[in-house]
């Protein structure tokens, strides 16, 4: 083990190379591209034998993704923002034809107004894709969650692909200390991967992605939802080996300081470092405030959540909007518990978020009404 | 020539009696054979080929969308080469939808980084899977149910895209049209393309009883047609060189190969020579009129 001080996206691409992809298609899109760029580095300097394939767009890089996954070896893409939106169609198809595909996405804002900064509507917009979604706070979890994801994912028993998302710049391009595993501790914890449900051999041929119609397409989508929920408890048990092998432990949620807390704020990504914080200050003076960090967000953990939560009044900060209803954590939030909820909604485009946001939320949660989702650091 | 006994596209699909395209996907893959992996475009082929859970493919086979089947074989590809099976061909089936209007942008990215594929066009003219609309490949004068020829329209109002002579502009080793009424020019070429190292284009013109209105009897006599009247010539560019396979032994009139087909039976004298005058200026282009 070596400890680095880089980016999430150098510590993403660590990880890719230590999990040893065959293929790589990948299409550039601010701020994913330091992850392309690295791997492209990686195969040009012999450190990383994978097929590199420079596709045309993020559509055809999700297709190319597809067909090198169909035939049964590992892969790896990422995106971001416009990207994810543009390959939309093809996300949905990766996760009906259950392939195994891990993608990081830098978490951009989505146009109209084009912004190129961090929020987290392209990942969430695609929550009803089917795809596993895991939200790394800090760059160390970024590398660990990219091997746990191949674990989970091509689990057969599962097949679903994953989405590790990290917030674009503020964790992409931001360095931090990251613990590098060794090529033989990665290789013990996870093994090659061997296809055994589907795939393309002449030797054994198979159709992949045929039409099913009214009498069969319920199922298959029921049987893709029985995937993800079963996905839960091996998240969880992933993490938890994890954790016994290299000492960093990781669940579907990370509760810090809930278990007295009268309020709990509920978020996700790199905004909990801050949240953290601020969390400290405020207990110093005697308010009992705790952070729920949802780690997992698809399959969404509804049992984790209610256990966690106790009857504490909760704020929930989403860096989206569902536009004309709310922040995605939050209704999701608001449909598994009967506590008093509170939305807010900030941070959209790279707008920065301070402490004082954050004591702003608390504040708000304790002594206003949970009845209006309300705007943070908007300017009147 | 040795023709493959074996049938890689088995019988009992869903296709429409006297379907050109089962007829030439039949051939094409009797020319490849066994060590093949098929990708498949959204679209007539895949629909009646693969109804869950059967499906008609004796060879590996898989289809994800309409636009990206360039996209998905250069997966297919590059994920076979790293584990050293490059022995396998991949072969392509769009038709001229997911070809030359949808899917054009995935396969001009496969052409351009010379993937190693076979991507075969099977053109019947128009989205026939969705119920004859007019697409890029739609010719001049056809009456479809989004360019309906009326009071105020003679149907089509422009040529059909010249999408091999696009393929060919991307460099690539070979590109050749064709049609499964010749079967034997059709398995020459599709042999041809996957002897070639990097990617081959092949655009088969496919008579569609259904989408052009003739007898479902008459699908190899509409490709007859169509090849004698010069209206669909059979060429192929090796590397750059140019080689007309098969020369019509009787040329006919456009007009004979117009009036057997429902979708043209509107057009009049002028439009008639419009098409006649065009086709000459395409045999002149490629030499086969002085």
């Amino acid at each position: 083990m070596v400890v680095k001080v880089i980016s999430s996206a150098e510590a993403i691409s660590e990880a890719v190379k230590l999990a040893k992809p065959n293929v790589i298609p990948v299409y550039p899109i601010t701020p994913q591209t330091k992850i392309s760029e690295k791997l492209a580095d990686y195969i040009a300097n012999g450190e990383l034998d994978a097929n590199y394939i420079r596709v045309e767009s993020e559509h055809s890089a999700m297709s190319a993704a597809i067909g090198a996954s169909g035939t049964g070896v590992r892969v790896f893409t990422a995106t971001s923002s416009q990207g994810l939106s543009y390959m939309h169609e093809i996300v949905y198809a990766a996760a009906g034809m259950r392939m195994p595909i891990v993608m990081a996405d830098a978490n951009r804002a989505i146009s109209s107004p084009i912004n190129i900064w961090n929020d987290q509507q392209d990942s969430l917009s695609e929550r009803d894709s089917g795809w596993i979604q895991i939200y790394a706070e800090t760059g160390q979890e970024a590398f660990d969650t990219i091997l746990q994801a191949y674990k989970v994912t091509e689990n057969p028993d599962i097949c679903v692909p994953t989405m590790v998302c990290v917030d674009g710049f503020i964790l992409t391009h931001t360095v931090d200390p990251v613990s590098i595993l060794t090529q033989e501790e990665v290789d013990s914890f996870l093994p090659p991967f061997k296809p055994v449900n589907a795939y393309l051999d002449p030797a054994d041929p198979m159709s992949l992605g045929t039409l099913a119609d009214p009498d069969y397409y319920l199922e298959i989508r029921k049987d893709l939802d029985d995937a993800m929920q079963r996905s839960l408890p091996l998240i969880e048990e992933v993490g938890k080996e994890f954790g016994d092998k290299f000492g960093r432990y990781y669940g579907l949620l990370e509760e810090y300081k809930t278990e007295d807390a009268d309020i709990i704020l509920i978020a996700m990504g790199s905004i909990c470092g801050t949240i953290k914080e601020v969390i400290d200050q405020q207990r110093e003076n005697g308010v009992k405030v705790g952070l729920l960090r949802v780690r997992v967000y698809r399959p969404f953990p509804k049992e984790a959540i209610i256990n966690a939560v106790g009857d504490a009044k909760l704020a929930v900060l989403d860096k989206d909007i569902s536009l004309g209803s709310g922040g995605a954590l939050y209704l999701d939030t608001k449909s598994v518990v009967s506590n008093e909820v509170h939305g807010f909604i900030l941070g959209l485009g790279g707008r920065d978020v301070t402490p004082s946001d954050i004591v702003e939320i608390i504040e708000k949660t304790e002594s206003t009404s949970s009845d209006e989702i309300k705007w943070i650091g908007l300017r009147e | 020539m040795d023709i493959d006994a074996k049938e890689y596209l088995a019988p009992g699909h869903r296709g429409c009696a006297g379907c050109g395209a089962t007829m030439a996907v039949r051939l094409v893959l009797k020319a490849l054979g066994s060590n093949t992996v098929a990708v498949s475009a959204t679209g007539c082929l895949e629909v009646i080929t693969t109804p869950y859970p059967e499906t008609s493919w004796e060879i590996p086979w898989i289809h994800v969308a309409f636009e990206n089947a360039s996209a998905v074989a250069s997966g297919v590809e590059e994920a076979l080469r790293s584990q050293g099976k490059e022995d396998v061909n991949i072969v392509v089936f769009g038709g001229d939808g997911g070809t030359t209007d949808i899917g054009m942008q995935s396969l001009s990215g496969a052409m351009e980084r010379q993937q190693n594929i076979i991507y075969v066009c099977y053109d019947n003219e128009a989205y026939m899977n969705t119920g004859i609309q007019r697409s890029s490949s739609t010719p001049f004068g056809a009456s479809t149910t989004t360019t309906p020829a009326g009071t105020q329209s003679f149907g089509e109002t422009k040529p059909k895209k010249n999408m091999a002579m696009i393929m060919a502009a991307h460099g690539i080793p070979y590109v050749a049209t064709a049609c499964a009424s010749y079967p034997q020019d059709l398995m020459n070429k599709v042999k041809k393309a996957a002897e070639t190292k990097g990617p081959a284009y092949i655009h088969i013109l496919q008579p569609c009883a259904t989408g052009w209105g003739y007898d479902p009897a008459k699908t190899v006599k509409l490709g007859k047609l169509a090849v004698e009247s010069n209206s669909w010539i059979l060429y192929e560019i090796d590397h750059g060189k140019v080689n007309i396979t098969q020369k019509p032994a009787n040329k006919i009139p456009v007009v004979d190969y117009l009036s057997q087909q429902k979708r043209f039976r509107h057009l009049d004298e002028k439009h008639i020579q419009i098409i006649q005058d065009f086709v000459d200026q395409q045999s002149k282009e490629l030499g086969l009129l002085e």
